[in-house]
């Protein structure tokens, strides 16, 4: 390569460099080109019907989300509730009680649950809870969006909790209280703003999950009818409505869209900004 | 400077906290119930693979090792078999990295070794921005905006111009395995971008330093200090978002066409095994038929745990090396 001339080498790296810059480009065109059409197209067709009205029967126009949009806070509250009690207790075993070899055997185990596709938590949910009790239902969508998001908060809260300097452990050891009293007193809050980061990021995931609502959720045409019924969710009702003939429908769509990309970038986007602040 | 392991940052800690000889009754429920917690995270994986391998049962007993090598889906007849599908996912997988390889190393590049550090932060954050985004949305964008794109010009113009290979031939019909792959590379590209570029992070600064006293160009410092360097990391990145393209659902659901057939045009609709399952299960009724479609899920669940641990053991073994030379 060395021997190759001057000015041959001198281009060759600034045609490599370009396109690496290139490259760069390319990604944050992607992102301008998907939510500049998803939020031009969202605005078009977002209006109060679609927020305050249930969905129409087929051939009816108008109606909207409302349902679904209960139905999405709801699931996600319900994951959350199932979640975080495992994902933090699990995270505080990871950052103060495990030996480390039992510490790295946990966070690889929880490393591999969170590559498993959700589709197939969604399989599983269906198999341990539908199935048993023979209806679709809220809580078996929420049981399967709390295994997705247990891992998430699992290591973000051991990594928070981690980043708590050990002269706050010893100060804390050192007033004579038991170290349980210490972890849930000192430590814990010490970390609370990178462990909220997480679970923020860990909700925001599961918000526009829809793979394992498919067949746990299901949708449904009568609204919010409790915990054992079946119940909608926004993100499954713009895969149905994406995917059905009727232009109306697909309106509304991409009004949901809009909507779900305006919930989960603004959590991202003020979970980033928080903890940033913190860093500082 | 995060750390795989607590011995190496607090040999403190490890002294004063978790093996002092000291410990009150409470401490230790405290302690036993966390750990009762952190198991319930081990009980979920095996409790997964135990219900899956169970329900798949009656399709393994009737199929026997012929559901992977059979093409026909016939529900009527009860007959199954998952190659279409697993071809599928493997080709549009494969187009979404072939895709996806080079733009994410070159953005990562861009990141770590180019930009100027006003540009670091935003173009980092567009990138992480776009893999917060929920796959139905990406799906759904696919599904109006790409596909179309893809029939013409795309595929119009590969087919015109490389038509004489098998795998442009055929009607541009839109949905199918490329428009699925380039949704794919979409989804692919932050994590590898993301994973790649803490990779070049994690490569000192005396190696370029010294490629560049020896008078070598920018490029050639990246090609032959800082890329081999981080080569294992990198492999690492590549193949975390092949385990990630391997299990994506929504996205591909919304634009592959869903039909079982094995062509070997690139152009022609498909299924892959996360788009077969979406599509069906919820219909789907008696043992063997269910049972079929979980031995998929099965199927996809090893595929992708051989995957994510081969890239965790990669990324890990690069992560230790740099704490061990610090």
């Amino acid at each position: 390569m060395l021997e190759r001339g001057y000015l041959q080498r001198k281009w060759f790296n600034r045609i490599m460099l370009g396109l690496c810059g290139g490259a760069a480009g390319l990604g944050m065109l992607i992102l301008a080109l998907i939510l500049g059409y998803t939020l031009s197209h969202g605005i078009a067709a977002l209006n109060i019907d679609f927020l305050t009205q249930a969905a129409k029967p087929v051939g009816e126009v108008g109606g909207g989300m409302r349902n679904e949009i209960i139905g999405t806070f709801i699931l996600v509250v319900l994951g959350s509730i199932i979640a975080l009690p495992v994902g933090l207790m699990a995270g505080i075993f990871l950052a103060e009680f495990a030996s480390p070899r039992g510490a790295a055997a946990v966070r690889f185990i929880a490393d591999i649950l969170a590559g498993v596709p959700s589709i197939v938590v969604g399989v599983f949910a269906y198999a341990i809870v539908v199935r048993p009790m023979h209806s679709y239902s809220a809580l078996s969508a929420g049981v399967a969006l709390a295994i997705i998001m247990i891992p998430i908060v699992a290591r973000t809260a051991e990594e928070s909790l981690r980043l708590v300097p050990n002269s706050m452990r010893e100060a804390a050891l050192a007033l004579g209280i038991t170290r349980w009293r210490a972890v849930v007193g000192v430590i814990v809050p010490g970390a609370l703003t990178g462990i909220i980061t997480g679970v923020m990021l860990a909700v925001a995931r599961i918000a526009g999950e829809t793979a394992p609502l498919i067949f746990t959720a299901l949708g449904s045409q009568f609204g919010v009818q409790g915990f054992l019924k079946p119940i909608g969710a926004l993100p499954l009702q713009i895969f149905r409505y994406a995917m059905s003939p009727y232009p109306d429908w697909q309106q509304q769509a991409w009004a949901g869209a809009f909507l779900l990309v305006l919930l989960v970038l603004g959590i991202s986007i003020v979970v980033r900004w928080i903890s940033n602040r913190g860093r500082m | 400077m995060k750390c795989n392991d607590a011995n190496t940052i607090s040999p403190g800690r490890m002294r004063s906290w978790r093996f002092s000889g000291y410990s009150r009754y409470s401490d230790r429920i405290f302690s036993n119930l966390t750990l009762v917690f952190a198991l319930v995270i081990v009980g979920i994986l095996l409790g997964l693979v135990v219900v899956l391998t169970i329900d798949a049962m009656p399709a393994i007993r009737r199929f026997g090792l012929a559901f992977l090598s059979s093409s026909t889906w016939d529900p009527v007849r009860e007959a199954f078999g998952a190659l279409p599908a697993i071809y599928g996912t493997l080709l549009s997988s494969a187009i979404g990295l072939i895709i996806a390889v080079p733009i994410s190393l070159g953005a990562a590049i861009f990141l770590v070794e180019l930009a100027p550090s006003w540009l670091k932060g935003p173009a980092s954050l567009v990138i992480e921005m776009l893999a917060a985004i929920p796959s139905v949305i990406i799906g759904l964008w696919g599904l109006f905006v790409l596909v179309p794109f893809v029939r013409s010009p795309i595929e119009s113009w590969l087919g015109s111009k490389l038509g004489f290979l098998p795998l442009f031939q055929g009607p541009p019909f839109g949905v199918g395995f490329l428009a699925a792959g380039i949704i794919l590379a979409i989804m692919v590209i932050p994590i590898i971008t993301a994973v790649s570029r803490d990779a070049m992070r994690a490569v000192p600064n005396e190696q370029r330093e010294a490629m560049f006293a020896l008078g070598a160009t920018r490029w050639e410092t990246i090609r032959q200090a800082v890329l081999p360097y981080c080569r294992s990391g990198l492999v690492g990145a590549i193949i975390l978002g092949l385990g990630r393209a391997l299990g994506e659902t929504m996205a591909v659901t919304m634009v592959i066409g869903n039909s079982y057939a094995l062509t070997a045009s690139l152009f022609s609709p498909g299924a892959t095994i996360a788009s077969k399952i979406a599509s069906e299960f919820s219909e789907a009724s008696g043992g063997v038929f269910i049972g079929s479609l979980v031995e998929l899920a099965l199927i996809l669940f090893a595929v992708t745990l051989l995957v994510n641990v081969a890239a965790r053991l990669l990324v890990w073994r690069m992560t230790s090396v740099k704490a061990a030379k610090e």
